[in-house]
């Protein structure tokens, strides 16, 4: 069959008449024993009958959609070339100039989010869960995307910070902001007792150990009863003030409520539309933390360590201080995410901090594009809504959720946003504007 | 004395890689480290750097007993290695990986230094904004002797620099050894398979087998010593 054609240049369209000719050949030789040619039973006996019209029809359609997928085929490869082409010769500065726009226009529709949709408690509360897994997704990116640990147990962060939270605020009456700083703290501790044993592992063996570690804090959660509350988990939480301004219908005697100040009528969308604002503000801090710290030497060294670890030593870096503090950084995030959806929830059980929790995490990442600030975002908006959508289809939701995940690495294996912004950019006469190298 | 090893033995679990080294580097020398493949040239020059740690044996750069330090302290204390295989930072810009080579290195240097790359190797200037990665083979290694000069290294580690590269770009990286060595005083410690271009430019050499030092000698002497011919020059690598 070596007429068949695997040439990789560009075919000419007898040479594609050609290829889908021997298909058809071979579909023909195939088909007259398998189709051409059936028993029937004519009075007890079996007898041969030809079935030459049905034949036909197969090796047309075996040539015709050969012809056709060759053809798709080579498109897509042609494109996917010229793409890569194109990305080569130039690093990237237009599809940055695109990420960018992206970025700020995505800003000005979060922002706007809630005035247009203040009376749809559906809209700002999904919205709400797009930004929680945001920050966590730009978390976990220091750690997996930028560091390149893969970490399987950042869930456990996140219930550090929203079980640090939960504690502090119903057994010490610890306002939320004042929870939040050392509830980070607590977090960013226990990323580097994670990180502290497994310096040395990396890759599988690390993912390994991250998963148990996330399955140890669960356990922990589950079965200390009283220190956690154990599977019925914490409830009252106290939920985030506006300096000061409760949200309730009534406030209490001589003091404000955020209606009665604000001379409003009571809402409870007030209090969505807020908790909707803060995590916007935690998260858009988080980011512009992140995007500064990749631009400083310890975001730099941390992704030479993702590039290779032998040479960030040989340069004198000390790796074991670079893998500590992206584990740090990353579960302070994670810690400070957990707080807000404690106080967001008023409610937590360790069932909120499940395996699937830090899988749907790093789906992110990965699915962003690892390193990627605005893929995260993107990502997380898909992997939010895909389910959200998916209610219709019941119990096929998570099948949708699967597919749409395979979908996207086939269609972009690289992540949503592939690209990597360089640390320093060239200025116009080709001297470079150094960071604090 | 810029470095000595002595008695050095390493181990990688239980394979014994290293048996009683000793070798010797003085100030402004080029010292070429010529073996068979898996003779433990490379594994001699990351015990240099403490990674595996010699478990026998004392090394000595520059006065101080650097045998317990660990890798990022040795490096700082003025060793820079290109490695086996360059390792470069594949998707960072050519750029950022000179930068990642200074980030111990004294920032008054940085624009000298950056210079002095740059005039070495004109291509790297070029090609600056471009990810590493993208670079070719040639231009890969040069980043990556560039990233190690970045740090104004005392003692320069090169580990077969001309692994595949064109004739070409041979002929240049030995070259830039040479210029190194006579223009700034460098000092290096070259472990090559091309033992004839190597014990050329080298004041003196070491020939490693089975983890051990069975010759040395300047690298004239190398060149006419028999044994070095039947095994290294005469079986191809000429
Ligand atoms: N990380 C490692 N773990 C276990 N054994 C190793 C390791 N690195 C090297 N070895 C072994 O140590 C011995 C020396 O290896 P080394 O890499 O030093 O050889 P080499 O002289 O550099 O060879 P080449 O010319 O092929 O680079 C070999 O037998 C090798 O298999
Ligand atoms: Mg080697």
């Amino acid at each position: 069959m070596s007429a068949v054609v695997f040439a990789h240049h560009q075919l000419t369209p007898t040479e594609r008449l050609r290829d889908a000719g021997w298909i058809a050949f071979v579909a023909l030789i195939l088909g007259i024993p398998l189709i051409g040619l059936t028993t029937v039973d004519v009075g007890g006996r079996l007898a041969v009958d030809t079935r030459f019209g049905l034949l036909a029809m197969a090796v047309v359609a075996a040539f015709g959609g050969r012809l056709v997928l060759r053809w798709a085929v080579d498109h897509l490869k042609g494109r996917k070339l010229a793409r890569q082409r194109a990305a080569a010769g130039n690093a990237g500065g237009r599809a940055q100039q695109v990420v960018n726009v992206l970025g700020w226009l995505a800003l000005g529709a979060s922002v706007a989010l809630p005035i247009v949709f203040s009376d749809n408690r559906y809209v700002v509360d999904t919205a709400t869960t797009v930004l929680i897994y945001v920050m966590l997704g730009w978390g976990l990116n220091v750690v997996v995307g930028l560091a390149g640990l893969l970490d399987l147990g950042y869930v456990a962060f996140y219930a550090v910070g929203a079980y640090s939270y939960a504690l502090l605020s119903t057994q010490y009456g610890w306002s939320f902001w004042e929870a939040l700083p050392v509830s980070g703290a607590l977090a960013a501790g226990f990323g580097i007792l994670l990180g502290y044993p497994i310096l040395r592992l990396r890759g599988d063996y690390l993912a390994i150990v991250t998963l148990g570690f996330g399955e140890i804090i669960r356990v922990i959660l589950v079965n200390w009863t009283e220190f956690s509350g154990g599977p019925n988990g914490i409830s009252s939480i106290p939920r985030p003030s506006f300096f000061g301004l409760e949200f309730t219908r009534r406030p209490a005697e001589g003091s404000d409520s955020f209606a009665s100040f604000f001379g409003l009528e009571f809402s409870a969308m007030h209090r969505l539309i807020f908790l909707y604002y803060l995590i916007l503000v935690l998260a858009l801090l988080t980011h512009v933390f992140v995007s500064r710290l990749r631009k400083l030497p310890v975001g730099r060294a941390w992704e030479a360590l993702r590039e290779d670890e032998i040479a960030c030593k040989a340069m004198g870096m000390n790796t074991t201080n670079i893998k500590l503090s992206a584990f740090a950084i990353g579960a302070m995030l994670g810690g400070f995410a957990g707080v807000f959806f404690a106080a967001r929830q008023g409610f937590i059980s360790p069932e909120s901090f499940t395996f699937t929790e830090s899988a749907i995490i790093l789906a992110i990442v990965v699915l962003g594009g690892m390193g990627s600030q605005m893929g995260v975002v993107l990502a997380a908006t898909l992997l939010v809504l895909i389910p959200e959508f998916g209610r219709n289809f019941a119990e096929y939701r998570m099948l949708l959720f699967g597919m749409a995940m395979v979908l996207i690495m086939v269609w972009r294996p690289g992540g949503l946003l592939a690209h990597r912004e360089p640390t320093l950019r060239l200025s116009a006469d080709g001297k470079a504007a150094r960071g604090g190298a | 004395m810029m470095l000595s090893m002595e008695g050095v033995h390493a181990h990688y679990g239980h394979i014994h890689a290293l048996r009683g080294i000793d070798v010797a580097v003085q100030v402004g020398e080029i010292v070429t480290l010529i073996g068979a493949n898996g003779a433990g040239k490379s594994t001699l020059m990351m015990s240099l750097f403490g990674s595996p740690k010699a478990s026998a044996g004392r090394i000595v750069f520059d006065g101080e007993d650097i045998t317990r330090l660990g890798t990022h302290e040795i490096a700082r204390r003025g060793i820079a290695l290109v490695p086996e295989g360059r390792r470069i930072f594949a998707r960072m810009t050519v750029l950022e990986n000179l930068q990642m080579g200074a980030v111990h290195a004294d920032p008054a240097n940085y624009d000298a230094d950056i210079a002095r790359v740059y005039a070495m190797f004109p291509i790297l200037q070029e090609r600056e904004a471009q990810r590493a990665g993208t670079l070719s083979g040639g231009e890969q290694q040069m980043l990556a002797i560039g990233r190690a000069l970045m740090s104004r290294p005392k003692l320069l580690l090169l580990d077969e620099p001309s692994l595949g590269l064109a004739p070409i770009y041979i002929r240049r990286i030995f070259q830039i050894v040479r210029e190194l060595n006579r223009d700034h005083g460098m000092t290096i410690l070259l472990v090559e398979q091309n033992a004839n271009q190597a014990l050329r430019v080298a004041h003196r050499g070491y020939v490693l087998q089975h983890g051990e030092i069975t010759l040395a000698g300047s690298g004239a002497e190398l060149l006419a010593s028999p044994e070095v011919r039947a095994a290294y020059l005469e079986g191809g690598h000429g």
